[in-house]
């Protein structure tokens, strides 16, 4: 791991519109009067390999509600910050069942109870035939299970984000990599986050509000 | 890292060593049979034949087609696909009994046969036994060019560090592909759809293309499976990587069903007399019951299992469906060529296990030994920091 830039998270570049003042509070709450509440605290990598370390290490530092944010995906980023990720695979494969029994009984039902037509000599249950459309319903089940599932599962769509407020965040869809400990970690106490992400060789750590 | 670290383990020598023994006992065994029952002995030979050709044959598909695509998975199981085309000259060699006992295989090679049915009479044009070794040979000089070029480049990019190299394999297999695809199509055709000279489907090639590149597909899984165990190679194959290679052996298997299901859709729903008779013995009796477990053990279950993302990430778990895939490609090849020679009866002879054993073992020792001969990861690719930048990231710490 490359630590070449060995930031303090209290200084900051000089292009940083808003040079953050760090406490030495306890907790989330109460950063002094007039300060808005924290949604967590960011830090900006410039390359992947690090941002994966870091997600590593901040897991093993016992921190939980952490999320890692890069312009494209890494495979093992979502390993890194404890993600399982076994609701979405559960959906699909319902949605999957579901479409695949729906598709064939749908057929069996018309062509079997509904209106038995005699095609060719052949049995009403025709299963080879039916086969291609219970194939056809259970990939279109389980793409709309997959694709509804996954915008309940991340609460989208969502107008409005907090981790838009962290400086440079946009550069998240170019070349910047960035991971938030949110404010509801059980183990957060904010100045520890500070100290603890300073360490991790970030460009950058800076505190992110609601 | 130096090249000289990605050297074959010694479990390479002694797979050759091991195979070559029980390659070199059962060939004997089986060559026992040519005795006892020529015609039994031939299909045996054949069906032989079409699993471990195929696992080479396919092997070069697969070559040119991570040579297309790029990507980590191809940069680590290159080596192994290069090993499995350098067996080619094998089964050429291989290939010599089929045509000298092509009269106790395919019908269309026996005059009075021929003069019976109309239809091989018109057919006879194609199917006669000069015209088809000399399809033969071209259908083995295309793929003995691909890989020959294929494997030399190969080497000078390791020797060189050119990365002309890299360009070259790319342009050669785009082309390389489409020259595949039609041979294998034609060489099917030639080879096992005339095992049944009047009956004829379109996708029987496609049929062919599919399973053998499913087959070196799950070939490759499980020597990668047993590479990765031990040094050199547990440097660089990832658990990523397997979950590639475990993403496109779910893809083939979908493919290969496809294009089976396809061909039975079709001529079930035509019911005409001359496309139904290929399917009415395989689908009754013993050979009913063969394509059952096929469907199920071939089709439904690794279907299941590769759907799980931690399966296809675990290496041995990943090994063990691929080699459940491989044995029922045996029986699959046995379900498409047995019946031609014992019908409606179902009868498994001894030879169609001893063959495809004394042959494997033959090919398998032919196969470590081309393994055994180069380094086992391309260190001068482009893509090889990449791999290695990989593997750092998913190990850690």
């Amino acid at each position: 791991m490359a630590e070449d830039d060995n930031n303090e998270p209290w200084e900051h570049d000089l292009e940083d519109p808003e040079p953050f003042h760090h406490e030495a509070s306890g907790s989330s709450h109460g950063r002094g009067r007039g300060t808005p509440a924290l949604y967590g605290v960011m830090a900006e990598f410039d390359n992947p390999s690090v941002l994966v370390a870091a997600a590593r290490r901040t897991y093993q530092e016992g921190y939980r509600r952490i999320n890692g944010y890069s312009p494209y995906p890494i495979e093992e980023l979502s390993e890194a910050i404890g993600f399982k990720g076994m609701t979405l695979p559960l959906i699909v494969l319902i949605g999957g069942i579901v479409g695949g029994l729906g598709g064939f009984f749908m057929q069996y039902w018309m062509e079997v109870i509904n209106y038995p037509l005699n095609v060719g000599g052949k049995p009403y249950n025709s299963w080879p035939a039916f086969i291609p459309i219970t194939f056809e319903c259970t990939v279109l089940c389980a793409a709309f299970a997959a694709v509804l599932g996954m915008l309940m599962l991340n609460k989208l769509p969502q107008p409005y984000h907090p981790v838009f407020n962290a400086p440079n965040f946009a550069l998240a869809t170019r070349d910047r990599f960035f991971l938030v400990i949110e404010a509801n970690d059980p183990k957060f106490i904010h100045r520890e986050v500070l100290q603890f992400m300073g360490t991790l060789g970030a460009r950058d750590v800076s505190d992110v509000e609601v | 890292m130096t090249s000289a670290s990605y050297t074959a383990p010694p479990g390479v020598k002694r797979l050759q060593q091991r195979a070559l023994v029980v390659g070199v006992v059962f060939t004997i065994l089986f060559a026992v049979g040519l005795v006892l029952d020529r015609a039994q002995f031939f299909h045996s030979y054949l069906l032989a034949f079409a699993f471990w050709g195929g696992i080479s044959i396919g092997s070069l598909a697969l070559l040119m087609l991570q040579h297309l695509t790029g990507g980590g998975w191809g940069l680590v199981i290159r080596r192994v696909l290069e090993a499995a085309t350098r067996t080619l000259p094998l089964v050429l060699i291989l290939f010599v009994p089929i045509v000298v006992g092509a009269h106790w295989i395919y019908r269309w090679t026996d005059a009075a046969e021929i003069a019976k049915h109309p239809t091989l009479t018109e057919k006879a044009k194609y199917l006669n036994l000069p015209f088809f070794t000399i399809r033969a040979a071209i259908y083995f000089a295309i793929w003995l060019l691909l890989a020959f070029f294929l494997n030399r480049w190969s080497k000078l990019q390791d020797e060189t560090a050119n990365r002309e190299f890299t360009k070259r394999m790319r342009v050669l297999s785009g082309p390389g592909m489409v020259l595949f695809v039609f041979t294998v199509t034609f060489a099917s055709i030639d080879w096992f759809m005339s095992l049944d000279p009047e009956w004829s489907s379109t996708i029987f090639g496609f049929l062919f293309v599919g399973a053998w590149s499913l087959s070196a597909l799950a070939f490759v899984i499980a020597v990668m499976a047993m590479l990765s165990k031990t040094e050199p190679m547990n440097k660089v194959v990832a658990q990523l990587h397997f979950h590639d290679l475990g993403k496109l052996l779910l893809a083939l298997v979908m493919l290969w069903s496809y294009f089976a299901f396809s061909q039975f859709l079709i001529i079930w729903s035509g019911n005409l007399p001359e496309e139904i008779r290929w399917y009415l013995p395989r689908t009754r009796g013993g050979w009913g019951a063969v394509a059952l477990a096929v469907v199920i053990l071939h089709f439904a279950l690794p279907f299941l299992f590769l759907l799980s993302r931690s399966l296809k990430r675990n290496a041995s778990k990943l090994a063990i469906v691929a080699i459940l895939i491989l044995v029922m490609r045996l029986f699959d090849y046995l379900w498409m060529i047995a019946p031609a020679y014992t019908g409606e009866h179902f009868h498994l002879s001894w030879m169609d296990f001893v063959g495809p054993i004394g042959i494997g073992g033959l090919w398998l020792a032919a196969f470590a030994g081309a393994l055994s001969k180069r380094a086992l990861i391309p260190i001068n690719d482009p893509l090889y920091e990449t791999v290695l930048e990989q593997r750092h990231a998913h190990a850690g710490h």
